[in-house]
This record gives structure tokens, C-alpha cells and sequence, in this order.
């Protein structure tokens, strides 16, 4: 089976996110950068996939900028065959993301194609589907796990208040959210097989971004807090403040 | 700004998710402000055109609908060519859809089908020099951006309890749609129900969350109790610790690898506020935090804080809410 994890460059979830001088972009200045972990799931389950059938082949794609590159090698250290970077200024613009992936997985052979469900960046949550819709696959979406069978992918889907077992035929797009598999970490001997992996670069056919950012901003302060009290004596007085000061009882 | 707006309205087993007359609500803003119309597309199986009255109540000036057996149950396929040839070429100036599971689902794969951009999980909508100027958190929260979209119409999903329905005695006249015979590639085999939980963490106007610091699985009936006596509309939540202890499934778990809520109130009981967590529940509109330790961060964000032990205290907060009904 030929796999394709979509894998995307994204500041650390615990990075402190500082507000470029433009305000209209961050300042990358100190920020580690890690895959966004929702791909790491999708990377891990192309992997044990790839282990339960004992065949096949996964390669990581990613559009970015030069440095994402650093993010395909970790894929590669933590498993994955062979990393695909297209080169181009990352954009808020999913449809144009899509389109660049969707030109680089047309004519790929591509029997399963793994998203994140969202990035943890600009959490658009939408390249998966449009990826889809480009390129006239099937796609499942929210997908915690999944199974090959009979040239078909059945998925457990989250959805409000339950999961749907969903199913389609290969190929097909499958986005995935955190499921019961936590990502493995490389070895080290992972670390020094990446090095002899194949990593090809080319052009991104990155169209222009349709999404202008008109600012960027701090979330809205909340007021300050206050400690009620302490233990359950606080209760009655937390009770009068929630239904009287906040109305929300 | 010109043109109608379109509301992508959700029903599930013929009932209308509230979400969506949160979606007409801020439809019907945009189009009042220029006297245009609000236009809800509603898809499902054959009897749905009967919601258009409550979609009409809510601000719905017409409804689209398309019934069929095959569309009775979300099918990505055929819902997407349903949605996207009534949103093309009528001059739309918006679509808004919710940003569910169906309509994360959906709301892409019509962009794509449309060609133009999309902004997902909108927490604000404006008009501004005749353009729609969407507000969106990014950086799960930590920052929030203001977008313009280049494309025709506007497309956006909204957020879950950001907007308030409001009656506002439109029409809901119904108008038919073509309906696709066949559901799609994509076919559900079964919807498992995850066990007690009736409402989503994602759209509860309450939300009873628990971390660590509940000790246990075996605790949880606590947080049950609690919930319960707040009422229908409450549900529970849960920090990622304790979903990867598995004490609580994941479907619960509140946070950046989780779900971003934004209820009228967010309890959160023994949960310490890592970074992680904060992301999916800073923009509830009252934050209360039980913990033991006084210096943990979840009081930075949070309107009322008790100190102390959530075994003791949960179950005091359970009987005075009681009190009050
Ligand atoms: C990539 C990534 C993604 C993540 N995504 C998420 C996410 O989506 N959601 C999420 O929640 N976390 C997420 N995390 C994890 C996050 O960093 C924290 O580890 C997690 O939120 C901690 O959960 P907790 O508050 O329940 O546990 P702890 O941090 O252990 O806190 C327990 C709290 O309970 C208090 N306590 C203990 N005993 C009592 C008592 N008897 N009564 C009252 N209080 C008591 C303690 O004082 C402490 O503050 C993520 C981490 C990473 C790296
Ligand atoms: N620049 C990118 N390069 C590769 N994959 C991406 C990129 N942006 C998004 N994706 C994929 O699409 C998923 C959803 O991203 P988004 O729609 O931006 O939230 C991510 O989890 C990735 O799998």
C-alpha cells in the first residue's frame, strides 16, 4: 500500500506566542517548532498500517518554508519511508495548501492519503476535505482509528455524543484526531536511518492566498479572577455569586 | 455589502441542532444591515421541509430544502453537491455554516467545490467598509485574527455558543431542491452512542470538567451529580491527563488535542490549567476553578476560584445548586 501523511510545521503547544511587529504575523524569534500533533497520529497510524500489513510504503509531504524540513526528518526518524517538501510561504489559506498537495498526490498511486484533522496553527481544520474534493476521493473525517479491509477504510468517526463507523473505498483521504495510539518517539536508530532517506524538494505550486490577515491580536483579557474561599464553608457564597453576579445558574 | 446570505442549517434525526439558529443569528445580523434576505439550506431525509417553520422563526426569510431516503443520515458526497449548487451563481454574499462534525465535514469539501476560501470557527462576524471581516482564534486561542475572504460568497463556520439565537418571525417560505438519489462513497454502518453522554462537551452551555485531581474514575458520579443538578443543558468534561489514564474517553477531553468550547460556564475541578488545556476552554464566559493548590494557573484565567479538596467540595456545590430549583 502506498500512504501519504500530510504533515505540517507549527509552533510548539507550549510556545508563547509573541505578535509580530506588522501585526499581522507572529515573531518566530525563540519558538521551537514540532510537527502539529494531530499529524503525528495520522503518521502513526500509517505506520502501524504499514507494520500490521508488513508492506507498503509511507511518505510524509509537507508545504512550508525550507526550515519545515527539519519536521519531514523527524518523520522519517520516527519511521516513515521517504519525505516530499514543496516549498512555498505557508498560508492561512487551506484551499490553496490543498491545491499545492492535491498537485503533488494526483499522480502518485496514493492508496491512502492521512491528514491531521486540523492544524494546531491556524486550526482551519479543512485541508483534508478540500484535499478530498480536488482530487474526487472519499474522505472520513475525525477519524480516532481505522482498519484496511477489502479495499475499503472503515473509521471510527467522532461525532457530537457518539462515534459512527464510517466507510469507504480506497483510495480515500482519512483525517485523523487523537485516538488510543499515542505517537512513538524516534530511536535512535531511526535518527540515523532518517539521514539516509530520501528527502526531495521542488516547488510548491502554491497559488496566491485568498485569506488576507487583517490583524492579529491578544485574546480578550478576562477580568480578574477572585478566590471565594476555601473549602466546601466557600460553597454557598460561589452559589449566590454564579446565580446573582454572573447570572449563569 | 450585496446580496442574500446563506445559512447551512443541521438537523439530526429530524431535529434541528440548536448551533444552527445560532448560525441564522448571525446571518440575519449581516443581512439586516444592508435589508437582504437570509436563506437557510436545509438537508435530510424525506418530512424535514417540516422544520422550516422553526428555521423561518429564527430568522430563515426562505428554505431550501432537499429530501431524500439517501440523504436521511450526513453523507459528505451528495450533501456537498446539495450545498454547493445552491450557494453558486445566486449571488450570495456569505455562507455560514456550524463548525460541528458534520460542518468542519462538509464546509470544506463545498469551498473546494465552489473554488473560494474558507474561514473556519468564527467567534465574530462584522461588517466593515461593506466587507465581512471574520474573527477567528488561532494558536488554539492564544491569539485571535481578524480575515477578509477574496471569493464569492464568503464562507465561514461558525463557533458552537458563540452567538445567541434570536426570534426574529421570518417567513420560512419553502423552496425546493433538486436531491441526489445516491448518498456517496461515504456510507455510515452504525452510530454508537457514547455511553450517558445525551449532549456533546462541544455544545453544552455548561460544562462540569474534571482533571487529576479527581483521584479517580471512581469519583466521577461527583462530577455526574453536579451536572445533573445544574441541569439538561450541562455536560462533562475532562483534562487530557485523565483521558490518557483513561478514566474518561476522549470524546470528553477539553483542550488544544481535544475540544474547544465555549459554554456559559466551565467548571473546571481539580485541573491544574497547563497551556494545552486553557486553549479549549478560555473563551467560556464564566470560568470557576476548584483546586487544592492556590498558586495552580487554572485561577489565572478563572472568575471564581475555590481552594480546597473537590471531594468535599463537589458534592456541597451539588446540594446548593439543588437549593436553587
Ligand atoms: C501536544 C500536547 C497537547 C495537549 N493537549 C491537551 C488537551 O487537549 N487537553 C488537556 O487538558 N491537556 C492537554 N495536554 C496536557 C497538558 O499539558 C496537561 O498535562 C494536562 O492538561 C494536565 O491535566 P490535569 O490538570 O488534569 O492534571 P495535573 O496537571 O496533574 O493537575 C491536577 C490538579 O489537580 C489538583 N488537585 C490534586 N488533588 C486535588 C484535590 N483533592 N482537590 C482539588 N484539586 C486537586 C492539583 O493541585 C493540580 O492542579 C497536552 C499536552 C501536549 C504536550
Ligand atoms: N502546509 C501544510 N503542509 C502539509 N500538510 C498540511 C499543511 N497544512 C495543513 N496540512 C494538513 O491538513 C491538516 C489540517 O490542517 P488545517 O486545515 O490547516 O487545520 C493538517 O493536520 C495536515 O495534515
Amino acid at each position: 500500500m502506498k500512504i501519504f501523511v500530510c504533515v505540517k510545521r507549527v509552533p510548539d503547544t507550549e510556545a508563547r506566542i509573541k505578535i509580530g511587529a506588522d501585526g499581522r504575523s507572529i515573531d518566530p524569534a525563540g519558538i521551537k517548532f514540532i510537527i502539529s500533533p494531530y499529524d503525528e497520529y495520522a503518521l502513526e497510524a500509517a505506520l502501524r498500517l504499514k507494520e500490521a500489513q508488513g508492506e507498503g510504503e509511507v511518505t510524509v509531504v509537507s508545504v512550508g518554508d525550507a526550515a519545515a524540513a527539519e519536521q519531514l526528518r523527524s518523520a522519517l526518524a520516527m519511521g516513515a519511508d521517504a519525505a516530499v517538501l514543496l516549498k512555498g510561504a505557508p498560508t492561512t489559506d487551506g484551499l490553496a495548501t490543498a491545491k499545492a498537495l492535491a498537485a503533488e498526490l494526483a499522480s502518485s498511486g496514493a492508496d491512502l492519503i492521512l491528514c491531521g484533522m486540523r492544524a494546531v496553527d491556524d486550526d482551519q481544520q479543512q485541508v483534508g476535505p478540500m484535499l478530498a474534493e480536488l482530487l474526487d476521493l472519499p474522505c472520513v473525517t475525525a477519524v480516532t482509528e481505522f482498519q484496511v479491509e477489502g479495499g475499503k477504510v472503515v473509521c471510527h468517526r467522532e461525532v457530537e455524543g457518539g462515534v459512527e463507523v464510517v466507510e469507504a473505498p480506497l483510495p480515500a483521504v482519512v483525517t485523523t484526531t487523537k485516538g488510543a495510539h499515542e505517537p512513538r518517539y524516534p530511536s535512535l536508530k531511526g535518527i540515523m536511518a532518517a539521514k539516509k532517506k530520501p528527502l526531495t524538494e521542488k516547488e510548491a505550486q502554491l497559488g496566491a492566498s485568498r485569506i488576507e490577515i487583517l490583524s492579529l491580536e491578544p485574546p480578550p483579557e478576562r477580568p480578574a479572577g477572585r478566590i471565594v474561599g476555601e473549602g466546601p464553608a466557600a460553597v454557598p457564597e460561589l452559589v449566590r455569586l454564579l446565580h446573582e453576579e454572573a447570572r449563569v445558574l | 455589502m450585496a446580496g442574500n446570505v446563506l445559512v447551512v442549517a443541521e438537523q439530526r434525526d429530524g431535529e434541528l441542532r440548536r448551533v444552527s439558529l445560532e448560525a441564522l443569528a448571525a446571518g440575519r445580523r449581516l443581512a439586516d444591515a444592508s435589508g437582504a434576505e437570509v436563506h437557510a439550506v436545509l438537508v435530510g431525509a424525506e418530512g424535514v421541509a417540516g422544520l422550516a417553520a422553526e428555521l423561518g422563526r429564527f430568522g430563515a426569510d426562505r428554505v431550501l430544502v432537499a429530501e431524500a431516503p439517501a440523504l436521511a443520515r450526513y453523507a459528505p458526497e451528495a450533501y456537498a453537491r446539495v450545498v454547493a449548487d445552491a450557494a453558486r451563481g445566486k449571488g450570495y454574499f456569505a455562507a455560514i455554516f456550524a463548525a460541528t462534525a458534520q460542518g468542519r465535514d462538509l464546509s470544506p469539501r463545498v469551498a473546494a467545490r465552489l473554488d473560494v476560501p474558507l474561514a473556519a470557527e468564527a467567534t465574530a462576524l462584522a461588517l466593515e467598509g461593506g466587507d465581512l471581516v471574520v474573527t477567528r482564534p488561532v494558536y488554539a486561542g492564544r491569539v485571535f485574527a481578524k480575515v477578509r475572504l477574496q471569493g464569492e460568497p464568503r464562507l465561514v463556520s461558525i463557533r458552537p455558543n458563540t452567538f445567541r439565537p434570536e426570534e426574529s418571525g421570518k417567513a420560512g417560505a419553502v423552496e425546493r431542491l433538486e436531491a441526489p438519489a445516491d448518498a456517496g462513497r461515504v456510507t455510515v454502518r452504525a452510530l454508537k452512542a457514547a455511553a450517558g453522554a445525551k449532549l456533546d462537551v462541544a455544545e453544552a452551555a455548561v460544562i462540569v470538567s474534571g482533571g487529576r485531581g479527581m483521584k479517580g474514575p471512581e469519583n466521577w458520579g461527583l462530577l455526574e451529580q453536579l451536572a445533573e443538578a445544574i441541569g439538561p443543558r450541562a455536560a462533562l468534561g475532562a483534562s487530557r491527563a485523565v483521558v490518557d489514564a483513561g478514566w474518561r474517553p476522549h470524546a470528553e477531553q477539553v483542550g488544544q488535542t481535544g475540544k474547544t468550547v465555549s459554554p456559559q460556564l466551565y467548571i473546571a475541578v481539580g485541573i491544574s490549567g497547563a497551556m494545552q488545556h486553557l486553549a479549549g476552554m478560555r473563551s467560556a464566559r464564566t470560568i470557576v476553578a476548584i483546586n487544592k493548590d492556590p498558586d495552580a494557573p487554572i485561577f489565572k484565567v478563572a472568575d471564581y476560584g475555590v481552594v480546597g479538596d473537590a471531594l468535599e467540595i463537589v458534592p456541597r456545590l451539588t446540594e446548593e445548586i439543588r437549593k436553587l430549583r
